[in-house]
């Protein structure tokens, strides 16, 4: 088992590496880089340029180095912690993102949490219920909410919170406390304004959650397992969640790593709409204005993310399924 | 004394989408405490739903409509009938896996993987004794120490998937048993099993009945195994009884034509030379044709350059450690040996039966033959009308040529056929791959082998999914004939199957070779099938050829003591032939280190092949000495 943690965390280590290379290479490929950005958007205003500025900035920031250069520049810098300089903010990368990273990660994993909270009942009652009322009623209901863009999920619930309760539900806590230090009062704040998002974003991936469950499921239940457990007497609420449900639940948790990025990426949408203070909205900025170093820092995180959950989801299941555990390089 | 479990005028529905599926009906019959019965039929004919509703857990549509189940434990305060029972009240709950217990036929996925023995073992005994968490694991490994766990206490932590198929059956029937019920249901218990397993679990299941003074309810559709267990025999043909009574009359003496059918369908050793299996439903295979037509035909004077395929020392070895990065420092010698130095020659126009148990190499080496794996040493020579070819020396178009030489029957009729093609595009593949004939040909020739294989050329638009077993396994054939073999591997082709169906397939592969002059080489684990079907006949244990001789030779005369144990543990559809169920060894048969001398092979025995004159030869390092007639 440890010998299969060291390996899987070696190979995260090339896998974030090559991530890492692509991710800048693609960043670079737009002709053109932030300066040049810069200027044509001072020129069509008209604003002259100072040229001894652009020079220098040019000079700071190694936008006149060869590309590779510039690459390990930043990955020597990402190492130490210092992720770059954001044009477009003056500021450094770590300052601009702030709060936003973490918010990410909040309003992530609360969705997660609301997937699964909601997707697994409702996918154990479809599956032991095939054909009733119930199950049809909810299949239902659940192909709308895979059918439903979030974005416009996100604009119905918005124009009616605001006509029925009046209240703007927009962004992810009281203007109050926006840039405010972490107090209770904001942490409550946030918790007030993100079920909207919650519920927007968790939506479609709860819809397919109960699908692929209840899909599982059937095919398991009918398994000849199953019948040895009922043929030994077991309540039938005991059978289903000692022996099919264990084995329906394998490919969830190995979707953890497919959530996550999903998730995040899915969000960026809802976050404009929503005007949530997450990085997705940031991202989308700073690929347009070529602000290189923000950008790779967040693609950077997004990889770190993928790279992370699917770690965790593999961990999850070689404690889950012996099968995982004890047959690695055990046979053939 | 009252019976333990009596059935009265059964009957069962199964209500579907597409109509009402009357299951069972009207079956009586009953068991004695301490009796064995044995519920015998064909797949489909009802038995299995007769079990699930004396264990009242049939499926959802089906419906109990008449009858009744009485059930009288001692143990239990008054007569029950199951039938009046809500499956799932607490009540039927604890009579099921409490008094009445039941196996299943496959002992893969009878268990659950993600669970240990121990703990699915247990859990049975922890519901319906209320025994502690910690009793419960005394008990269990008691009970597997009882059903012959060579480590119990190990065992109870290790999961399913890491035993052997003896070993899961062994848990199931420990799990069965652990409530010691007054009833077990066996449902097909050793049909997944080699034989020498096969009979190790009968005797268990006999040892333990008489141990724990238990009735014993056998479902099988293998008149051997009857002969070998039963004492009461119950035939079921379509939900309904044809025949039933005392074991001994019933095979002396079978009054129902179905009866009768049933038994001269199945493959017995002693069969007179030419006697002919008689399917219960006999197909006609009509054509041919234009298969004899395009069919090259052999130069004289080709077969004098060698036989139609010769293998010499083929050895294969399988790596059984990972192969990732980290983990490169592999013990030398590692891995398993899946076929040793394995030689042998198929004449033109011969069977060859190759038998051995699960897991000793056949397949590996029916794959290795078609260029599907490649051995780490040895040659295969093939007589190609004269031309000598290096099978594993071709290369591209060569090797395609090749291909049209030799074809595969599968064992699975399930899964060798592709659910999303009609049998027309299975049937035509093979033909489109190899470029032969245009449109309108393929589509005749398509049609004259179904008629070859007894289906009806109306069905070449269907999918597999609406074929039986059978019909699937004919379809199968088709497919494998379609590009005109000369030599055909068929592997396990009948093993899946019933044994009405088992003589239909058998007869129809014996006439096809006939008809069309093919060579087979056809692979198995039931001595009785080879018997019927092979002219000579190569026994295979743990990756070597043991024993080869003519099929009537090896019967009379069997040398090598793995052959005799093959031989020994083939249950005979003849109640005075029973099995000699003492004298099998546990497992031990199968053990190249513990034959006797001259046959021992280890660490300091490698015998080789020593030929006993008419094409017997056999494994051993010396020619045996006592040469006895053992038939």
């Amino acid at each position: 088992m440890l010998g299969f943690l060291v390996r899987r965390i070696m190979v995260m280590i090339p896998t974030l590496l090559a991530i890492s290379a692509i991710t800048f290479v693609i960043i670079q490929l737009p002709p053109g880089d932030y300066l040049t950005t810069l200027v044509t958007e001072l020129e069509s205003r008209g604003e002259a340029i100072d040229q001894s500025r652009l020079q220098f900035l040019r000079e700071t920031y190694g936008l006149d180095k060869p590309m590779i250069e510039q690459y390990f520049v930043w990955l020597g810098g990402m190492l130490t912690g210092d992720y770059g300089y954001s044009f477009e903010y003056n500021r450094p990368v770590a300052d601009v993102v702030g709060d936003r990273m973490l918010l990410t990660i909040i309003v992530s994993f609360a969705t997660i949490v609301f997937i699964w909270v909601v997707s697994f009942p409702i996918g154990i009652y479809s599956a032991t219920h095939q054909y009733s009322l119930g199950d049809y009623g909810l299949t239902f209901l659940g192909f709308l909410g895979l059918a439903t863009p979030n974005f416009l999920l996100a604009l119905v619930l918005l124009y009616f919170a605001n006509v029925t309760f009046g209240t703007s539900i927009g962004g992810l806590m009281d203007s109050a406390y926006i840039d405010a230090p972490w107090s209770m009062g904001k942490f409550l704040s946030v918790l007030e304004h993100l079920w909207i998002p919650v519920i927007v974003i968790g939506t479609s991936g709860t819809a397919g959650m109960i699908r692929r469950l209840r899909a599982n499921l059937l095919d398991e239940l009918h398994k000849q397992y199953v019948v040895t457990a009922r043929a030994k007497g077991l309540s039938p609420g005991k059978v289903l969640w000692k022996y099919p449900l264990r084995m329906a639940i394998n490919p969830f948790i190995a979707d953890i790593g497919n959530l996550l990025p999903q998730i995040v990426s899915g969000a960026a949408v809802v976050s404009i709409v929503l005007s949530l203070p997450t990085t997705g909205p940031m991202l989308l900025d700073a690929l347009r204005s070529q602000d290189m170093y923000l950008a790779g820092s967040f693609l950077m995180f997004l990889a770190l993310l993928t790279v992370v959950g699917v770690f965790l989801s593999d961990l999850a299941l070689a404690a889950l399924d012996p099968r995982i555990r004890l047959e690695g390089g055990a046979t053939r | 004394m009252t019976d333990l479990l009596n059935v009265r005028d059964l009957h069962i529905e199964f209500r579907v989408a597409e109509g009402v599926i009357r299951a069972v009906r009207g079956i009586s019959f009953r068991v004695k405490p301490g009796g064995t019965v044995a519920l015998v039929g064909e797949s489909g004919s009802g038995k299995s739903v007769v079990a699930q509703a004396i264990m009242g857990i049939l499926p959802r549509p089906a419906h109990i409509t008449r009858g009744e189940i009485l059930f009288a434990d001692p143990r239990l305060p008054k007569t029950i009938d199951i039938t009046k029972l809500n499956p799932e009240s607490g009540k039927m709950r604890a009579i099921r896996g409490g008094n009445i217990s039941i196996i299943f036929q496959e002992p893969m996925t009878s268990l659950s993987p993600l669970h240990t023995v121990g703990d699915q073992v247990g859990e049975a005994v922890i519901l319906h004794r209320g025994v502690s968490k910690a009793e419960a694991r005394g008990l269990t490994s008691e009970m597997l120490r009882l059903v012959g766990f060579p480590e119990p206490v190990r065992a109870l932590d290790t999961y399913p998937f890491e035993l052997s198929g003896g070993l899961r059956q062994r848990a199931m029937i420990a799990m069965a048993l652990i409530c010691r019920p007054s009833l077990l249901i066996a449902d097909e218990p050793t049909t997944a099993l080699d034989v020498t397993i096969q009979a190790q679990i009968l005797k268990l299941i006999r040892d333990l009945q008489g141990e724990l003074g238990m009735a014993v309810l056998m479902i099988t559709h293998d008149l051997g195994v009857v002969a070998n267990v039963a004492e009461e025999v119950v035939v079921m043909y379509r939900g309904e009884v044809m025949e039933s009574g005392e074991m001994r009359d019933i095979f002396a003496d079978p009054r129902h034509p179905y009866l009768k059918a049933l038994l001269r369908a199945v493959p017995r050793f002693h069969m007179e030379p030419g006697e002919r299996l008689v399917p219960i439903r006999e197909i006609k295979s009509a054509g041919g044709k234009m298969l004899e037509a395009t069919k090259e035909p052999w130069p004289a004077g080709a077969d004098a350059a060698g036989p139609l395929l010769s293998v010499t020392g083929i050895t294969k070895r399988f790596d059984t450690s990972g192969t990732g990065w980290f983990n490169r420092n592999r013990s030398s010698g590692g891995g398993v040996l899946a076929v040793d130095d394995v030689s042998f020659e198929i004449k033109r126009g011969e069977c060859v039966g190759l038998v051995g148990e699960s897991g000793c190499g056949k397949t590996t080496l029916s794959k290795i033959l078609m260029r599907a794996l490649r051995p780490d040493t040895g040659t295969v020579l093939y007589n190609d009308r004269g031309k000598i070819v290096d099978v594993l020396g071709l290369e591209n178009d060569d090797l395609v040529a090749f291909r049209r030489k030799l074809q595969f029957i599968f064992q699975d009729p399930f899964g060798s056929l592709n659910p999303r093609m009609t049998v027309f595009d299975i049937v035509s593949e093979p033909l489109v791959i190899h470029g032969i004939g245009d449109e309108e040909h393929r589509r005749q020739l398509v049609k004259e082998l179904m008629s070859l294989v007894g289906l009806d050329v109306r069905y070449l638009k269907r999918y597999p999914h609406s074929f039986s077993g059978g019909q699937r396994q004919r379809i199968g054939i088709a497919r494998a004939l379609a590009l005109r073999p000369d030599l055909l591997i068929c592997d396990e082709p009948v093993s899946a199957l019933d044994v009405s169906i088992q003589a239909q397939i058998l007869n129809l592969l014996k006439d096809l070779k006939e008809k069309l002059g093919l060579t087979y080489l056809f692979i198995s684990h039931n001595l009785a099938v080879v018997d019927y079907i092979a002219d000579r006949i190569m026994v295979m244990c743990k990756g070597r050829i043991v024993e080869v001789a003519p099929r009537a030779a090896l019967f009379r005369n069997p040398v090598h003591p793995y052959t005799r144990a093959l031989l020994s543990a083939v249950p005979d559809p003849d109640p005075d032939s029973r099995l000699d169920l003492a004298l099998l060894g546990e497992g031990r048969a199968s053990d190249p280190r513990s034959w006797p001398e001259p046959f021992t092979i280890d660490g300091d025995n490698h015998p080789g092949m020593i030929d006993l004159g008419d094409g017997h030869l056999v494994r051993a390092t010396a020619r045996p000495a006592l040469l006895e007639m053992a038939s």
